[in-house]
């Protein structure tokens, strides 16, 4: 009993550290990072956004169309902004502006993202990645030729064998943290998400930062969502976003509104979102409840959800950016 | 230069012709991304609605549309009521069929069908208020934040109702394809005269939750939370019992309309049991204005447009994400046009401020305003 219990655990370390299951994880939290990273600094302004999953379907609709119209990475990745930046000024003129409570026009922008993701998506339902843009993710910039020895090769193959996607929202998300906690912008967002009026009295545009950041925001969402269909899938499939979207909400939570930490907590929910699936191969951890592929994908809830509970407990803990959910409004200050 | 104020109050008439402005908006902006999609507008619009009302049988599908959306959006509007951030609906519609659905397994299959569907719609009301009360007990006994944990315990419920599906109560009768037995025969809610009794829900619980919110004792306490917890809590009242009732109706409701939902309609349990009436509902709750009888109005409306995108697919080959579309943009317009109705925009800076400068040397209550009573004003 105890014996079959110590080799589950390591068939399943097995699995969690062979390189190939690594590198596929990496891949699969890409598009969770850039989403993280995006609503992330809408949060440091103040508002949460629920409507990730629908910029991000509008991104990957907008681009990979475009991409399969005009063969243009560079066209595909500005129109991915431009939709997914085009949801979030919607959610900013209706919660900035017109103070509508944030949740429901978060709710209401995923409604309408998903919606005409889909009516576009469809447009180009039987295509693929044109070719000249799906040569350049076929680029290891990173990649060793010749790795000397099993250690070298296993970290090759883990880390070191990803498109440029991969290398730049990673670079992304480092930045972000630099710009959150280094530079003087950075800290007029987070004195805008923290206290508004403050931010306000100070001189601070707080109007003009909401606005820029939401829409920033929207905008990385949405060019995470293009990884989908442009690169991962190589193909468009409606709502093909799947609940990433939502997994994102939970993500920045669970790296506590933090850039960097997002990149591992990326990885960690990408992992065990496909964790499911590797273990669904191996006979003997399969049969076993907690390691069944749909309670293991309840696991990145959970965790969230433990979090959650953790940092509400704690009396001194920051429980995020305190002036989310609330809308500003100058003259009842 | 422009300042913008809060009006203190405003008319019947006002509210319902900004409310018809905002559609209209709504309406024109998805005529125009319709058309850009290349899809022609009217006709588009006139099938939306050909296919909502236009036969007896797209009326009846309306309807089928309509019972699980109102029941939730009800649900959800006692918890909103409390500012209660319910976003869990999703889940709780799920937890409540599954409730129903492990209730239909276990009961003698000799049982007479009322006492049968009794018995599953009073799981469905535990299944539901269960699952709201984990987030709700967290919420007010360590104010963990419930809109987000709420949000969570969706995807839990739907992973989980997927373990159901795929593996506990895979069918064997099924022979090798994934899904579990439908509810006996006699657990299915009747048709008479081409209508589900299943529509008697919405009926039903929009009287109750009427009736509790205006004429209860509960339903004033629920209503005195919602506008301030300290209040609540000076004026005597046991505010985490209040609260903890209210989440659990809230949950329980939504927990039935799932019941409902597997007894009158689906038959049998999955994880697209909810079909995102859970989400769709709490933005339904929010433009009625948490009014009961505006939530059933606005929740046909909305149901209208489900089923008129199942017809402008097949008929005219739109997709039928287009009623997405407009259903999302009609959300966000009214949602919008309710600023119009709430402050007003002063032009000229000086006069705007010379005012409030009256208001507050006659008003001492403005220069020390205290910042927690102005977080809690938005709708409601």
């Amino acid at each position: 009993m105890i014996g079959d219990f110590f080799s589950s655990i390591g068939s399943l370390l097995s699995i969690v550290f062979s390189a190939s299951f690594i590198a596929s994880g990496v891949a699969f939290s890409v598009v969770m990072l850039l989403g993280t990273v995006g609503e992330l600094i809408t949060e440091r302004a103040g508002h949460l956004n629920l409507g990730v999953e629908g910029m991000m379907l509008l991104g990957a609709s907008m681009g990979y169309y475009t991409a399969v119209r005009s063969s243009n990475l560079f066209l595909a990745l500005l129109f991915a902004c431009i939709g997914a930046g085009f949801g979030a000024l919607l959610y900013a003129i209706l919660t900035v502006t017109l103070r509508v409570n944030q949740n429901v026009a978060g709710l209401a922008l995923s409604i309408f993202g998903a919606g005409l993701a889909n009516a576009l998506g469809s447009k180009v339902a039987n295509t693929t990645t044109p070719d000249n843009i799906a040569k350049v993710f076929t680029w290891k910039p990173l990649s060793l030729t010749s790795p000397s020895g099993p250690f070298l090769s296993y970290i090759n193959k883990a880390f070191l064998s990803h498109d440029i996607y991969v290398y730049l929202a990673v670079l992304l998300a480092i930045a972000t943290t630099v710009f959150l906690f280094k530079t003087r912008a950075g800290l007029e967002l987070r004195l805008t998400g923290e206290n508004t009026a403050a931010a306000d009295a100070s001189g601070i545009k707080v109007t003009r930062i909401k606005y820029l950041y939401i829409i920033l925001g929207g905008m990385l969402c949405g060019i995470g969502g293009l990884y989908l269909p442009l690169v991962q899938q190589g193909s468009w499939t409606n709502n093909m976003t799947a609940g990433q979207g939502w997994l994102v909400v939970a993500l920045v939570i669970f790296v506590r509104w933090h850039p960097v930490k997002a990149i591992a907590g990326a990885y960690v929910f990408g992992s065990l979102t496909i964790l499911g699936f590797s273990v669904q191969l191996n006979e003997k951890l399969s049969s076993i409840p907690i390691f069944n592929q749909y309670i293991m994908s309840m696991f990145p809830y959970l965790l969230t959800i433990i979090v959650l509970i953790a940092f509400s407990s704690r009396k001194k803990a920051w429980p995020g950016p305190k002036e989310i959910g609330r809308p500003y409004f100058r003259e009842e200050r | 230069m422009f300042r913008i104020t809060k009006k203190e109050s405003f008319t019947k008439a006002e509210a319902i012709i900004y409310r018809l402005f905002g559609f209209s908006v709504g309406i024109i902006f998805s005529g125009i991304i319709i058309a850009a999609l290349g899809y022609p507008v009217f006709k588009t619009f006139i099938s939306l609605a050909e296919g909502s009302f236009g036969s007896s049988i797209a009326i009846r599908n309306t309807i089928s549309f309509l019972i699980p959306l109102s029941v939730t959006a009800l649900g959800l509007s006692i918890a909103f009521k409390m500012r209660y951030w319910n976003i869990g609906g999703e889940g709780q519609i799920l937890m409540g069929a599954t409730a129903a659905m492990g209730v239909s397994m276990v009961l003698p299959s000799g049982m007479p069908g009322p006492l049968m569907m009794l018995s599953m719609l009073v799981a469905g009301f535990i299944g539901g208020s269960i699952w709201a009360l984990i987030p709700g007990f967290f919420r007010i006994n360590m104010k963990t934040n419930e809109t987000l944990f709420t949000l969570m315990m969706n995807y839990l419920a739907i992973c989980f109702v997927q373990y159901l599906y795929f593996e506990l109560w895979r069918d064997p009768a099924k022979k090798g394809f994934p899904g579990i037995q439908d509810i006996p025969f006699r657990a299915r809610i009747p048709y008479v005269s081409g209508i589900s009794l299943a529509i008697l829900a919405p009926l039903i619980i929009v009287l109750v939750v009427y009736f509790l919110i205006k004429k209860t004792k509960l339903g004033y306490e629920i209503r005195v939370v919602g506008e301030s917890e300290p209040t609540a809590h000076y004026a005597g009242m046991n505010v985490k019992k209040i609260m903890f009732v209210g989440v659990m109706l809230s949950g329980g409701i939504v927990g039935v309309a799932g019941a409902v939902k597997l007894m009158g309609s689906t038959g049998t349990l999955s994880s697209s049991l909810g079909g995102g009436a859970g989400f769709t509902a709490i933005v339904i709750a929010w433009l009625a204005n948490l009014s009961a009888p505006m939530i059933v109005l606005v929740s046909f409306l909305i149901a209208a447009l489900e089923q008129g995108a199942q017809f402008i697919q097949v008929r005219m080959g739109v997709p039928a994400a287009v009623a997405d579309i407009v259903k999302g943009l009609i959300l966000m317009s009214v949602l919008g046009s309710e600023f119009m109705l709430r402050y007003k925009i002063l032009f000229g800076v000086h006069t705007a401020s010379k005012k409030l400068e009256e208001r507050a040397s006659v008003d001492p209550t403005m220069q020390d305003s205290d910042p927690e009573s102005e977080v809690v004003e938005d709708s409601i």
